[in-house]
């Protein structure tokens, strides 16, 4: 039986994924996710592996690049201004084929914004912030037992698409200590028969790239890693449904937020209001189908965010069209309250939308405009 | 009748994209016949840049990583950090290496990553259609520096990359060679050939530049350019050993 161990969230994804057999890191230092390096740096060596404080984000993720082309289990982790940086980077990894990990603790923007938590980075991390058609995994931990177990599958999900992937955190996630299980873990092969280490044994030379200037291959190329994201819809969709069977209203929220309304359901419950909750696991791929089918038998819903409103567009696009949403948003660095949410299912399912509220970052029948 | 000189086995038979007089023949020519002299092709990972040799990898008989450009000093150190029992060959042009890789370059030759860099200085960018590089020499004149690299009109000073890397204490080969004479091909296969001992030796980063010619963003007759570089280029860029172990 594992043992339970009381831990800080950054703490967490670094261990996790150095059980996951990660053997090259590559960081540099950005709150508030300092403390993923810092234990890189000592566990990483300690074992004989790979660490290194790159000279900027952009390096990191080009020798995560590199590593990866010579297969390693790589990795990097920044937070959302080093992020940034990468994107370049991701899109040639994805370009490329090559399998890593990318972990981004978000904070608060736009610029250089603040050292606070948020989810300002839904769409660049969900819709491709790099140049060039490409999707890739995102996983959105809501506490640190899931953000152990994700980040552990993030390796496996990137060596069977040969493809990076997103952990995606937060800050209050990666500041925050709770006690997490470290499962065992059944360790995949994966064919590395396509990587770089010289043409030995007489193999023909391997080749990393992801360019060609001949006429119609990169199109090729794009409509065959479309069969992977395809596949990626198929396979790895997760997501997390409380009480929508007979609800009135339901959330819609990922990561922390999402730990934060499952407060308000618990309270909403409490006084007899049938609130439910869907929490996408993997904003991408999203879960398009179950809210659609969900919004079949719900007609408010209400979604939350640590932004001015961006997952909410996939949610838009998800529900059928009677369904009315409602926003709540706090971006920057805010945190949503319990009290503002709550306000708004009181709003919707007691006072059944009469009067205004007039709270900052609420919106009733959000439209997209 | 006997086969006295042959090209190396690692060129294949496939289309060139370089131009006639270009000097970058010269230099994969040097970098393919090392490897096959020294054993090394067989755990050769080549790595090219974005840039004029950024097609390598369709005639060169090597593993090849294709990274972003300038990023090439970062992703070898990837590579030779998963894998340290390859030989890394970096070839970098002077846009990507002391341009937009100006960091890359400066960190890993720092931290002594141990992977030797071939560096081909042609004072232009010349995939893109001969643009000013870090290293055109003042006066030179180049698509975006039509009057002429000029210090009053604030396009700044050739950069010596050996000399500015020289002070870095993980630097363990550093010279400046070139290929416009046969003499000079002779040399810059030595110190080429030292470079990669380095590497073997584990002792660290090692560079060789090579002062080659690019007469069509030149705009000079392939001769013209051979003399450029006795009379211009090297005046500005000596060359020698600039660091041994």
């Amino acid at each position: 039986m594992a043992e339970r161990v009381l831990m800080k969230g950054n703490e967490v994804i670094g261990e996790a994924a150095i059980r996951a057999g990660l053997t090259c890191y590559f960081g540099y230092p950005i709150t508030p996710q300092n403390e993923l390096t810092a234990y890189m740096a000592k566990h990483m060596l300690a074992k004989g592996r790979t660490f290194i404080q790159a000279e900027s984000e952009i390096a990191a993720i080009n020798m995560v690049y590199g590593a990866s082309s010579a297969g390693a289990r790589a990795m990097t982790s920044s937070s959302s201004p080093g992020i940034s940086l990468k994107q370049e980077g991701i899109s040639y990894l994805v370009g490329a084929q090559l399998p890593a990990v990318i972990v981004n603790i978000v904070r608060g923007g736009p610029g250089l914004g603040n050292i606070s938590v948020s989810q300002s980075d839904y769409f660049q991390s969900v819709k491709g912030g790099g140049h060039g058609d490409y999707r890739m995994v995102v996983y959105a931990p809501s506490n640190l037992q899931e953000a152990a177990d994700l980040t552990v599958k993030a390796f496996d999900t990137a060596d069977a698409y040969r493809n990076p992937v997103l952990v995606l955190g937060d800050a209050i996630l990666g500041q925050m200590m709770e006690p997490v299980v470290f499962k065992d873990i059944a360790h995949r092969t994966f064919d590395k028969s396509w990587t770089l280490g010289g043409k030995r044994n007489g193999r023909p030379a391997n080749l990393v790239n992801s360019l060609s200037l001949e006429e119609g291959v990169i199109e090729n190329w794009n409509w065959e890693f479309r069969l992977k994201y395809e596949s990626m819809k198929k396979n790895e969709l997760m997501f997390e449904t409380l009480y929508c069977d007979d609800a009135d209203l339901i959330i819609v929220a990922f990561g922390t937020t999402a730990r934060i309304c499952k407060a308000v359901v618990a309270r909403a419950r409490a006084q007899g209001l049938k609130v439910g909750l869907v929490r996408p696991i993997t904003v991408w791929p999203f879960p398009y189908k179950a809210l659609n089918d969900i919004g079949r038998k719900t007609g408010e819903f209400l979604v939350v965010e640590m932004n001015l409103g961006q997952m909410i567009e996939d949610v838009r696009l998800a529900l059928p069209d009677a369904c009315r949403i409602h926003f709540h948003g706090r971006p920057g660095g805010g945190v949503p309250e319990e009290r503002d949410i709550f306000e708004i299912i009181d709003h919707v399912l007691v006072k059944n939308k009469k009067g205004a509220i007039t709270t900052r970052g609420t919106f009733i029948n959000w439209e997209i405009s | 009748m006997k086969k006295i000189f042959g090209k190396s086995r690692l060129w294949l038979n496939k289309p060139q994209p370089y131009c006639p007089g270009c000097g970058h023949g010269l230099v994969h020519r040097i970098v393919c016949e090392l490897l096959e002299e020294m054993g090394l092709a067989d755990n050769c990972v080549f790595m090219a840049p974005v840039g004029c040799s950024i097609l390598a990898y369709s005639f060169l008989d090597l593993d090849v990583c294709q990274p972003a450009h300038g990023r090439t000093p970062a992703a070898a150190t990837g590579v030779k950090r998963a894998r340290p029992d390859t030989f890394v060959v970096c070839y970098q042009g002077d846009g990507d290496l002391a341009a937009i890789g100006t960091a890359e370059i400066i960190h890993a030759a720092n931290r002594g990553e141990n992977f030797t860099t071939i560096f081909v200085n042609n004072a232009v960018y010349g995939m893109t259609g001969g643009q000013m590089a870090p290293t055109t020499l003042l006066g030179q004149k180049t698509e975006t520096s039509p009057e002429g690299r000029s210090l009053s009109a604030g396009m700044g000073h050739p950069i010596r990359v050996c000399e500015l890397l020289q002070s870095l204490g993980g630097v363990a080969y550093l010279a400046r060679t070139s290929v416009h004479t046969p003499g000079n091909v002779i040399k810059a296969k030595k110190a080429m050939k030292k470079a990669f001992e380095i590497q073997m030796a584990g002792k660290g980063f090692s560079l060789v530049e090579v002062l080659s010619p690019c007469p069509v963003n030149w705009k000079l007759l392939p001769q013209e350019a051979l003399a450029y570089i006795e009379n211009n280029m090297i005046p500005y860029y000596p060359l020698g050993e600039f660091k041994t172990p």
